[in-house]
């Protein structure tokens, strides 16, 4: 008995045949002139407060969370931020949050159940920081937390991979009633770079990685990972935020329509039916 | 669900659903070959030098559960090569006809100490322990069975991370079972989670870490990302306790050490503190 879902593809008709490989679309999602996290979070949100720190440890600049007006409503908006020049990306690790920037994270979306909100997240890291002082600070402790708090989040939650989807770093925010992808945007268990010298002991091969890891938006609705696919144009970036702000609005009309059971209980269930195996049946 | 409750001692005999089969298993430290029953008797402590050797995920029951109580669930679930991922399917067979076992995790329900849990332990052997669709959708069943049940569930970690090899319906599983713990929790129950070595990755970052108590077995390796990763990256220089069981004990990530001849006895006593255990107040 193999499990696959059938997925909800009706944005994915706007979006014609994607003629990039999925190592192209990794090499793209990383250059620096795609817009980021920040370029997003300036188009769709307005009236914003940003709020640092997670009253824990630190202020991690790589995950930008504060309050804004989504339209006429007001949202809580959490976006991972790679940064612009140098100096900007080196303060913000390149996107990897530490654990301050998923506690930080956390609180707002804490703030967002007790206010009665929704949460926006967007993503783009390459993944979770990696270093001694992320260990130190329980960077698995801290994407757990999320996981498990957001599972319980009793306020939807949209989830859009802008760029990469770079494992339990990107799930930590990741944990939503609907999530999009960008139509080039990537989203992986393992970076295609660190699977290749994994399987052939050749960072070269990178591009048959990414092949065989599945990563691309189709990917991620084929398998039940995303809701839809958001066609790009960043040459008409403001219109492209209109619309993206639009459909963010129709699907908070349609999920604070729910009750908060059923809000839950579906969001348990999107994530509980993914999965690929056999269950032969004992004699 | 084949298994309506605990079965009678009677019903499960020692050897079934354990095998008693003699094999030969190398510590990893001093690399001396032992005779598994000798180590089942030493709780896999090495003879020769003293270190812990990596434990079979059912002697691993044997050793803490109460003599004849465990019994298995799910144990038919088995993995599909669905990404045609390379060297997947070689993999998988190589790892069952090792182990015996059909996936990295045997769940079930046992008794310690005449008191019921439910339990999972994950198999090194198998694969390194990676977290595929099986390991989720195993540990996931295992906490619904418990919540509708109302009992607390001990986890034995260990695993390399995700399977990547399963792409990212593996990274998913890590939400699958978070949402499982997550009810389990809601409902007032126990999760209890041993860390033994080693503990990576995207189990680190999930169910290993969502725990209402956590202990670790000393000198176990856990940790997010990997030590030679954040060398390379980073040119730090990494104290030797890095990611060590100790070092979580340090920064505050972990309850208490647990030598492996106290875990038997203090698993008993938690589930004996926890065992009326009421439903939360909504
Ligand atoms: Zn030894």
């Amino acid at each position: 008995m193999t499990k696959e879902r059938e997925t909800d593809t009706k944005t994915t008709d706007t979006v014609a045949q994607n003629p990039l490989s999925a190592y192209e679309r990794m090499k793209l999602v990383r250059s620096q002139n795609r817009p980021k996290g920040s370029d997003f979070v300036e188009r769709l949100f307005t009236d914003r407060i940003q709020c640092c720190g997670d009253r824990r440890f630190a202020e991690d600049p790589a995950i930008l969370a504060g309050i804004g007006y989504l339209g006429d409503r007001p949202v809580t908006y959490i976006a991972i931020d790679k940064g612009k020049d140098l100096a900007d990306r080196m303060q913000k690790h390149f996107g990897c949050p530490m654990p301050e920037g998923y506690r930080k994270a956390l609180r707002h979306m804490k703030l967002a159940e007790k206010f009665g909100r929704p949460v926006i997240a967007l993503i783009d890291t390459l993944g979770a920081y990696c270093g001694a002082d992320g260990e130190e600070r329980g960077q698995g402790q801290a994407i757990a937390e999320n996981l498990v708090e957001m599972m319980g989040l009793r306020t939807p939650v949209i989830s859009v991979v802008i760029g990469e989807g770079g494992s339990g770093g990107a799930l930590a925010l990741g944990v939503a009633d609907r999530v999009y992808m960008l139509e080039n945007a990537v989203y992986s268990v393992i970076t295609p770079d660190g699977c290749a010298s994994i399987i052939w002991k050749d960072a070269g091969r990178v591009h048959d990685a990414a092949d065989c890891l599945h990563i691309t938006a189709e990917d991620m609705v084929r398998f039940g990972v995303a809701e839809g696919i958001i066609k790009e144009d960043f040459d008409r970036f403001d219109s492209m935020c209109m619309d993206l702000k639009k459909l963010l609005l129709r699907d908070i009309d349609a999920l604070s329509s729910q009750s908060t059971t059923r809000l839950l209980k579906n969001r348990y269930n999107r994530f509980r039916r993914i999965g690929i195996f056999e269950e032969p049946q004992e004699q | 669900m084949k298994v309506e409750f605990l079965p009678h001692r009677n019903q499960l005999p020692e050897g079934k659903p354990f095998t008693n089969e003699e094999f030969d298993v190398t510590c990893s430290a001093c690399k001396a070959v032992h005779k598994r029953s000798t180590l089942l008797r030493s709780f896999y402590v090495c003879p020769a030098c003293g270190a812990y050797v990596r434990i079979p995920a059912k002697d691993r029951i044997r050793l803490i559960a109460d003599s004849g109580s465990f019994a298995e669930l799910n144990q038919s679930l088995t993995s599909v090569d669905f990404l045609k991922f390379p060297d997947y399917r070689n993999k998988l067979n190589k790892a069952r006809a090792s182990t015996g076992l059909k996936s990295a995790v045997v769940t079930g329900i046992m008794r310690v100490e005449g008191l019921p849990c439910a339990v999972f332990v994950l198999d090194s052997r198998f694969i390194m322990a990676s977290m595929g669709s099986v390991v989720g959708e195993k540990i996931t069943r295992l906490f619904e069975y418990a919540t509708r049940k109302r009992l607390p569930v001990l986890g034995v970690t260990c695993s390399g991370g995700a399977r990547m090899q399963e792409g990212i319906v593996s990274l998913m599983q890590m939400a699958k079972c978070s949402g499982a713990v997550r009810r389990h929790s809601d409902a007032g129950l126990l999760y209890t989670v041993l860390l033994t070595d080693p503990t990576t990755g995207g189990m680190t970052a999930s169910i290993a870490m969502e725990g209402d108590l956590t202990f670790a077995e000393p000198g176990a390796l856990v940790g997010f990302a990997g030590r030679r990763v954040i060398e390379q990256t980073t040119g730090a220089e990494l104290p030797p306790n890095f990611q060590r069981a100790e070092f979580l004990l340090d920064h505050g990530f972990v309850d208490m050490l647990l030598p492996r001849e106290e875990q038997r006895k203090v698993i008993g006593l938690l589930l004996r503190q926890h065992q009326n255990t009421k439903e939360r107040r909504a």
